[in-house]
């Protein structure tokens, strides 16, 4: 009998413990905001384009967290997507667009700009240069590439050129998995006994 | 000598280094045109200094180094600057790359460039920065500036200088040959680097297949001041290798992600000492090293001291290397080099040897087997990782793991792929995987840079709404202000004072009243001996408190207010003085006549007394006069008051009188003088007279103009009614309802009562206005006439044309026409009348309306300005003395003109 009653005091002792570090815990190491936010920001390409229907990128990766569905930023492509739906467990699904495979940056025909600095206005990032009346020029570094200052030019001089390839972000390509032959391939055996 | 440690694996290839080590150095031919990439280090390209068609000479810099890791670039030799554009480099990718091409002119001009004599003397950051301007970067493989690495001896303690002359590369020579013929150098640059340095010991690690190299070393060394040791490491691919190097000498690893001077110890390779020698004692610049050319297709391998940007082809062609046999072009070493398909591609400042290889020398590779789980790389991987697992993780761009098994500590040096019996090009998958984690890292970067950017305009865009908000409120704020100024500066603020004084002395009344009751209760519980004395005591003394604030708090605001409102106080001041002299003076002359009847002697002093007050009492009287015609001017004067005056100056008039017929009576000898006094009070007594009339006739002349303001009001009802009327007439005639002519008659008796009304009010305006001028009609009168008939006639008309068959309204508009057409008449006739009259005096009726409304105009724009500028708080002074004067001859115009109207 008393077994029991020490079993239980023990037990009822030990959730108390625990109860209390935990609420401490929690009240302790509460984390501000909303962290899963964040998360799904850190992932997304950061373009801040709004084709996804947001004004930007942390908007989307709000509406995610409420529930939107995941594959809604072309720039971002299915990498993205698999990576949300790793991050969300949830089913990595189809990106509802054409994925845009080329990185683009925004170029000014400088000398066709008129200076009206609607571009500037336009663009999200503050990549563009210029002042009323002055020739107009993109940051490139700066550029995300998301178009949005394409279409508000008066006099179209904006032009959306793939991100040329230098030295500096030249990329290897993956190589060529190995052929795949069986013994029986033509070709193959010959050069087996020549190597004999 | 020092005791030689191992490193974990390592393979042993086919050296192949026989074949060019047989002729001596060759100085390259200079070819014509070089070809000279600006980037030809780690880090940022260097800045072109020089335009094309610049003559540039031997050892000129032609691009400056820009920022920390970069090193300059010098034109090879002399000659002409053609062209600076996109040429191939030598680089895996076969991309081109910013170059500065040279036409050479065969000269060889040297710019005057010169060594130091004492390097010494020189501070360390100053010979850092010497060599730097030499465009010196590592001649080992990598190209990373060397100044950089020399900077290491600041903030890391540097125990051990290695000098690397491994060379473990197949076919490579070049640091060979470099060091048997010209070690004097090599050990010159190392005493300048032991100089910036300052390491305890400096270890030369080099491998025992060099044996001449090793004896011309040592000969170099014996008896060398520095503390200089030759260790030879057993051959084994890849003791070239930094951190190979570094384990084989020291037995010290350098920490994953670390650099080896984290353990005290800085390697330089035996080309980078040498050039550093040429740069610091003969003021060379780096613009030639030493390039292997070997391979089975050159008939004559051999090294060639070349200039950089000399083409490829040119040493090829110096070695005699066969075309046909050439199969592939192999830039750098067998094991880390690339291939290359452009013979132009030119010679850098890491191109460290070139193979042209026959197709039996490198085959292409044997397509690449699954993987047979041998762990063959694993045993020959000299950085210790896992290459098989590296393997596996890149080629299902798994990147994350394979960044978890070190992969980045890989030094691509193709032991693996060579011992791999599968034939996997595992070093292409790992440099594919770095490739692509890097860029995602910069892409991370990038976008981390593109929130950090779009959160600063968002948190911009939000502070700009804010501030415009707050300047809008601000002025909205400003305006409300300044229409509360303005409406309550001239009405509201004295009247508001006026109140406030007015409660504030009923306040300190009560509190008196209270003093006082509590006072009494005080003293009546005193003489009572009651208990309650403290408490009302107490209570006397809050009173007291209250009656006293409340006193002060009256007198505060009567005293604000007599600021607020001077002119008038100082008119009652005034007043009040002028009372009290003429009292004083009363009192006098009463002293005098009574001092008279009793025939006193001290009657001179007396009359002098009253003659004086008499004056006093005018000086006062003067006072307040101007006062009141300065403050009141434009008011009707008090008729009242005049009237008091004029009587006050009769009966003084009348006293003096009396006084004088006395004086005469009694023979005083100052009859003359009262005499004179009554001459002047009847005087006075005129005016005050003369003045009150004046008010009064004013002031009689005012009341026919209330009369005009109600019979103004009866016409404006009278015209309402008929408006009224007529509406609903018009609305009966277009509906055909049979009550027509009961209105129409209703209507017509209206306009007869309106007719009298405006002809009663036009009586009036006219006996008012121009009293002397009562049979001229007033125009504005007519004007209204003419203008109500129009809209009458136009009325009618239109009714009229709804109606034709409508006799009635037929006969009507005959009517009204003729009755428009009279009042117009008499409109014109009066106008014209009027600038008749006017022209008759000289003057232009319309061009007085103009000039009025000009004067009107500039009178408002001088407020406005005057506004404007006492809120800058400038000097109003002259503002207002032209308003002044402008609000004058606005006026004469306007009673000029209203003359007229
Ligand atoms: S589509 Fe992608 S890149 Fe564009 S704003 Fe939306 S989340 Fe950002
Ligand atoms: S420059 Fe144009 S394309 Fe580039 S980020 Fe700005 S708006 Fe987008
Ligand atoms: S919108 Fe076009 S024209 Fe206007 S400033 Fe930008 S680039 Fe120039
Ligand atoms: S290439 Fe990399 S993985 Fe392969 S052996 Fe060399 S260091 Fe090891």
């Amino acid at each position: 009998m008393s077994t029991v009653v020490i079993a239980i005091c023990v037990l009822l002792g030990l959730a108390a413990v625990f109860g209390i570090i935990l609420g401490y815990a929690a009240v302790k190491f509460k984390v501000e905001g909303n962290p899963i936010v964040d998360q799904i920001d850190g992932l997304l390409p950061q373009t801040q384009c709004g084709q996804c229907g947001y004004p930007g990128c942390r908007p989307y990766a709000e509406a995610i967290a409420n529930g939107d569905a995941i594959n809604k930023c072309p720039p971002g492509g299915q990498s993205t997507v698999e990576a949300l739906a790793d991050l969300l467990d949830v089913e990595a699904v189809p990106l509802d667009a054409v994925e845009e495979t080329v990185k683009k940056v925004a170029y000014i025909r400088e000398d066709e700009c008129i200076g009206c600095t609607k571009c500037i206005q336009a663009c999200p990032v503050d990549a563009i240069l210029g002042a009323a009346k002055q020739m107009h020029t993109v940051i490139t570094a700066e550029c995300t590439g998301c178009d949005l200052c394409v279409e508000p030019c008066p006099v179209d001089c904006i032009d959306m050129l793939p991100l040329e390839t230098t030295l500096n972000n030249w990329k290897w390509d993956a190589p060529r998995p190995g052929i795949e032959l069986i013994a029986t391939d033509a070709g193959r055996g010959t050069e087996q006994r020549g190597a004999a | 000598m020092g005791k030689v440690f191992a490193f974990h694996g390592g393979i042993h290839p086919p050296e192949n280094k026989k074949q060019s080590t047989r002729t001596p150095i060759a100085i390259a031919p200079i070819p014509e045109v070089l070809t000279v990439p600006i980037q030809q280090h780690i880090g940022i390209p260097a800045k072109v200094l020089v335009n094309v068609g610049d003559q540039v000479l031997k050892g000129q810099m032609i691009a400056a180094a820009e920022g920390r890791i970069s090193a300059s670039v010098h034109a090879p030799t002399s000659g002409k600057v053609v062209d600076i554009s996109m040429q191939p480099v030598p680089h895996a990718s076969g991309l081109s790359a910013q170059c500065v091409v040279i036409e050479t002119d065969d000269q060889e001009q040297w710019s005057d460039t010169q060594g130091l004599a004492d390097y010494t003397a020189l501070s360390k950051p100053e010979l850092i920065d010497f060599i730097r301007d030499k465009g010196i970067a590592g001649m080992g493989g990598a190209g990373f500036p060397t100044d950089v690495k020399l900077h290491l001896g600041d903030d890391h303690i540097v125990n051990t200088l290695i000098i690397n002359a491994a060379e473990c590369e197949p076919y490579i020579t070049a640091d060979d040959m470099l060091m048997r013929e010209r070690a004097d150098r090599i050990v010159r640059g190392i005493e300048v680097i032991h100089h910036l340095l300052k390491p305890h010991h400096v270890v030369i690690g080099i491998e025992d297949n060099k044996a001449h190299a090793i004896r011309v070393l040592e000969e170099q060394l014996k008896g060398h001041p520095l503390n200089i040791d030759i260790v030879v490491v057993p051959t084994k691919y890849p003791s070239g290798g930094e951190k190979q190097l570094i384990k084989l000498l020291t037995g010290v690893e350098v920490p994953s992600g670390g650099i080896p001077a984290d353990v005290g110890i800085v390697c330089q390779n035996v080309g980078t000492a040498a050039a550093i020698s040429d740069a610091v004692f003969d003021g060379k610049p780096l613009i030639s090293r030493i390039v292997t050319i070997t391979g089975d297709a050159a008939r004559k391998p051999q090294n060639f001291e070349a200039l950089i940007g000399t083409p490829f082809d040119t040493l090829l062609e110096a070695a005699d290397v066969d075309r046909n046999a050439l199969s592939r072009l192999v830039c750098g070493g067998p094991m880390m080099g690339f291939t290359i398909n452009d013979g132009s591609i030119p010679v850098i400042k890491t191109s460290n040897c070139v193979i042209a290889a026959t197709a039996d020398e490198m085959p292409p590779a044997p397509p690449a087997q699954a993987c047979i789980r041998c762990g063959m790389c694993e045993q020959v991987c000299p950085a210790e990782l896992l290459p098989q697992q590296l393997h596996w993780f890149a080629k299902s761009r798994e990147l994350d793991k394979a960044k978890h098994h070190n992969l980045f500590d890989c030094i691509e040096c193709g032991a693996c792929a060579y011992v791999c019996p599968s034939s996997i090009p595992l070093v292409q998958y790992y440099r594919f995987a770095k490739s692509e984690i890097r860029n995602e890292e910069a892409e991370q970067r990038k976008a981390e840079l593109a929130k950090q950017r779009f959160e600063a305009r968002l948190a911009r865009q939000e502070q700009e709404k804010l501030e415009k908000e707050a300047r809008r409120k601000a002025r909205a704020a400003d305006a409300a202000k300044a229409q509360a100024q303005k409406a309550a500066a001239p009405v509201s603020q004295p009247a508001s004072s006026e109140d406030e004084l007015k409660k504030l002395k009923t306040a300190a009344a009560v509190a008196r009243t209270k003093l006082k009751k509590a006072q009494t209760a005080l003293d009546k519980a005193k003489a009572d001996g009651g208990d309650d004395i403290a408490q009302l005591d107490l209570q006397f003394q809050q009173a007291q408190q209250a009656s006293d604030k409340a006193a002060a708090a009256l007198a505060s605001a009567e005293a604000g207010q007599t600021d607020a409102v001077k002119p008038a106080v100082d008119t009652k001041q005034l007043k009040t003085a002028a009372a009290v002299a003429r009292t004083k003076l009363k009192k006098a002359e009463k002293a005098l006549a009574s001092a008279e009847e009793k025939g006193q002697d001290d009657l001179d002093a007396l009359r002098a007394t009253v003659k004086e007050l008499t004056q006093k009492a005018d000086a006062a009287q003067q006072a307040l006069e101007q006062a009141d015609s300065g403050t009141s001017a434009p008011a009707v004067p008090d008729t009242k008051q005049l009237k008091t005056a004029a009587a006050v100056a009769r009966t003084k008039l009348k006293k003096a009188q009396s006084a004088l017929a006395l004086a005469q009576e009694q023979g005083a000898d100052n009859a003359d003088e009262l005499a004179k006094t009554v001459a002047e009070l009847e005087a006075k007594a005129a005016t005050a007279q003369a003045a009150f009339d004046a008010a009064e006739s004013g002031s009689s002349s005012a009341q026919p103009q209330d009369k005009t303001a109600d019979l103004q009001a009866d016409v404006d009802k009278a015209k309402q009614t008929l408006e009224k009327a007529q509406k609903a007439l018009t609305a009966a005639q277009a509906s055909g309802s049979p009550a027509v002519d009961k209105m129409r008659a209703g209507v017509e008796k209206l306009e007869k009562k309106y007719q009298d009304a405006v002809t009663a009010l036009q009586a009036v305006k006219g006996s008012t206005e121009k009293p002397a001028a009562e049979p001229e009609l007033d125009l504005k009168a007519l004007k209204q006439t003419v203008s109500i008939m129009r809209t009458k006639l136009k009325k009618a008309e239109k009714a009229l044309a709804e109606a034709p068959d409508d006799a009635a309204l037929a006969d009507e508009v005959a009517r009204l026409t003729q009755s428009h057409d009279e009042a117009k008449q008499a409109f014109e006739a009066g106008e014209a009348k009027q600038i008749e009259q006017a022209a008759a005096q000289g003057v232009d009726l319309k061009q007085l309306k103009i000039d009025a409304a000009m004067a009107r105009a500039a009178v408002t724009k001088i407020e406005r300005a005057i506004k404007k500028a006492s809120e800058q708080d400038s000097d109003l002074r002259e503002l207002e003395t032209e308003l002044v004067g402008a609000q004058q001859h606005a006026d004469k115009l306007n009673t000029t003109l209203s003359q007229f109207e």
